[in-house]
């Protein structure tokens, strides 16, 4: 086919080649590019089916869901059954039976508490915003008991909930404090600045198993003698004091990012240092530091695996002792490939919000 | 001292009508003495053009006069306050003193109407709505109304420095200071910008300039400086800046950035 004739300046604009575009271009250009390409294509294909199928027939088809000891599994394939007897614990821990109700209330209140914070969009997002101010307070109360409702002691809390517990409080609390420190590194006072430098290399150059064992027995020494002090808060203070030094350098990063022109330029209207750096600097840093400080986040959410050892009771804590009943042993695949599935919906969710928020907040600002 | 004092009185304006009194000014960057001994007057309404070629310290020179840059030695009095270090007094001198810079530094992350209502709501006080009239009517005023909803990042380069300098202007600052406010832009935008600055020295604001437009100098100009090695070397007004340069240094200068 040959293009019509045309004047010089008046080149019309033409459709591209068919064989570059649609399902076929793209097949042609990322699949089939080559013979190499092309083997390698159909090898990943026949091994991603090959894997797919063994799982299926593991996982589902040759599984057992129901039974009351590992000999009721006779299927060949998975043994759900222990989760299905141990579902209780791997989510509440410890937590009476009678009392779950205020644990599922509490993850509700949760998500709603979530929702304006994470969707500008949110119906009603003003006295949402409000609600998720006082649900900390809320969920405490809710959690511990008191104002008449039963007590209960943390050291009930285990399972998923308590890796929610520490997980969120941690992220909550150390997005703020890290900011904080990031700031404070880059300031201008002396003394501030070393406090926060000291403080972050100290915590970042310790490994978090050491600062929780210190959380779980040296704590005590340096506290008044009769005062106790609990197991929890103490793992969430040093669980988020360890984050939030991350956090510090991952915001550190991109309060670097922004140039100067732009305190120049707020300087020059007038506005003071917070409010330079509420309104003009951090919007921009913390967009450019969002997958660094989701990637914390999520080591955060997974790190909290490690209280197991100074013996909290968390999902890997649970699925030990499960494995320790001699009804079910030998269950170790399906007791860690539950704990896994588990983790990894939370810590997908975060990645995919983290790419969510990435691309809503670029809209127009590419410069 | 004196001798700068003569020089520096254009026509009949009497004391009172000085905005800006840098006294015997100088500043250092490490050991570097950029800025020697920087004496200058700036009356109400009065427009002024520093020239001199790159690094002579005409950018720091202006950038001491809001506080960008600090000066270790004399004094700078704006509308009656001397910088110190007293935040306060900083603050309350940017509040009447508008910047335009080189590279607009526009913020990225706010529209153009947002852009220029922030000062007026969060330094002035204003209510949003009352912010957001004023914004459009200087908005109006650079010509690019319609720009208003977008971000900083799809307009020109010469439509960025319009808002640049109305969001400047939404704070009715008492001078404006312009630091290269046409060198980062092409060829075909400096003409708008060039147009609204002259529009706002004929609307009778008080200007401080750092160009290489001289075509700019001789149109709107009251007085040119001419800086170099950081010193003020000669001001004139811009006829006899022009025609008649005093000193051999400005002679190179000007038949460096005349003759191309």
């Amino acid at each position: 086919m040959t293009d019509a004739p045309y004047q010089v300046g008046q080149h019309p604009d033409l459709p591209p080649p068919p064989s570059t575009t649609g399902v076929i271009g793209w097949m042609r250009n990322n699949l089939f590019s080559s013979w190499a390409n092309a083997l390698l294509t159909i090898a990943s294909v026949l091994l991603i089916y090959g894997l797919a199928t063994s799982l299926y027939k593991w996982g589902f088809a040759n599984a057992d869901f129901q039974g009351a000891s590992r000999n009721d599994c006779t299927s060949g394939g998975a043994c759900w059954a222990l989760i299905n007897v141990r579902f209780g614990q791997f989510i509440y821990g410890f937590y009476p039976e009678s009392q779950r109700w205020r644990v599922n209330l509490t993850f509700i209140g949760f998500l709603v508490a979530l929702w304006p914070l994470l969707f500008t969009g949110a119906p009603a997002r003003k006295q949402l915003l409000w609600y998720a101010g006082v649900y900390p307070i809320l969920a405490f109360v809710l959690l511990l008991g008191g104002f008449g409702i039963e007590k209960v002691e943390t050291a009930k809390f285990g399972g998923f909930m308590l890796t929610l517990v520490i997980g969120v409080t941690g992220i909550a609390v150390s997005l703020p404090l890290g900011i904080m420190l990031a700031l404070g590194r880059r300031s201008d006072m002396i003394f501030i600045r070393a406090i926060c430098v000291g403080f972050i290399e100290f915590i970042r150059g310790v490994p978090l198993i050491t600062l929780l064992f210190v959380a779980s027995t040296l704590l005590s020494f340096f506290l008044p003698p009769g005062t106790s002090f609990d197991l929890l808060l103490r793992v969430l203070i040093m669980v988020t004091l360890f984050s939030s030094a991350y956090i510090a350098e991952v915001v550190r990063g991109g309060l670097q990012a922004i140039p100067v022109g732009q305190q120049e330029a707020a300087n020059s209207l007038g506005l003071g240092y917070w409010k330079t750096m509420y309104l003009i600097i951090l919007p921009q840093a913390l967009k450019i530091s969002i997958p660094g400080i989701v990637n914390s986040f999520i080591g955060l959410f997974k790190d909290t695996t490690l209280v197991a050892i100074i013996g909290l009771l968390d999902p890997l804590g649970i699925g030990r002792a499960a494995l320790a009943d001699t009804k079910w042993q030998g269950l170790a695949g399906e007791v860690y490939v539950f704990v896994a599935i588990l983790f990894f919906i939370f810590s997908f969710s975060m990645s995919r919000y983290s790419l969510y928020l990435e691309k809503k907040l670029h809209v127009g600002h590419e410069s | 001292m004196s001798e700068a004092l003569v020089s520096d009185a254009p026509g009949s304006v009497s004391a009172d009508d000085v905005l800006i009194q840098i006294i015997g000014m100088h500043k250092w960057f490490g050991s570097f003495h950029v800025l020697k001994d920087i004496n200058l007057t700036v009356h109400r309404g009065e427009k002024i053009v520093v020239c001199g070629p790159s690094g002579s310290g005409k950018s720091t020179m202006i950038r001491c006069i809001n506080r960008l840059e600090e000066h270790q030695r004399g004094q700078i009095i704006v509308e009656g306050i001397e910088l110190t270090n007293d935040l306060k007094k900083i603050d309350e001198v940017r509040r009447e003193v508008g910047m335009v810079f080189q590279q607009f530094n526009l913020f990225p992350h706010l529209t153009v109407l947002e852009n220029c209502s922030l000062g007026p709501i969060w330094v002035r006080k204003m209510p949003k709505r009352e912010a957001e009239e004023v914004a459009m009517r200087y908005l109006e005023r650079v010509k690019i109304p319609e720009q208003a909803a977008k971000y900083p990042g799809q307009l020109s380069g010469g439509q960025q420095q319009r808002v640049a300098i109305a969001r400047s202007l939404c704070m009715s600052p008492n001078v404006m200071l312009f630091d290269e406010p046409t060198s980062a832009l092409d060829p075909e935008m400096i003409k708008e910008v060039l147009d609204v600055m002259i529009g706002l020295a004929e609307d009778g604001m008080t200007m401080l300039v750092v160009t290489h437009e001289m075509g700019f100098a001789r149109k709107v100009a009251d007085r040119v400086i001419f800086m170099d090695e950081g010193e003020i070397i000669e001001q004139n007004k811009p006829l006899e800046f022009f025609e008649n340069p005093q000193s051999e240094r400005t002679k190179l200068f000007l038949s460096q950035i005349l003759n191309h």
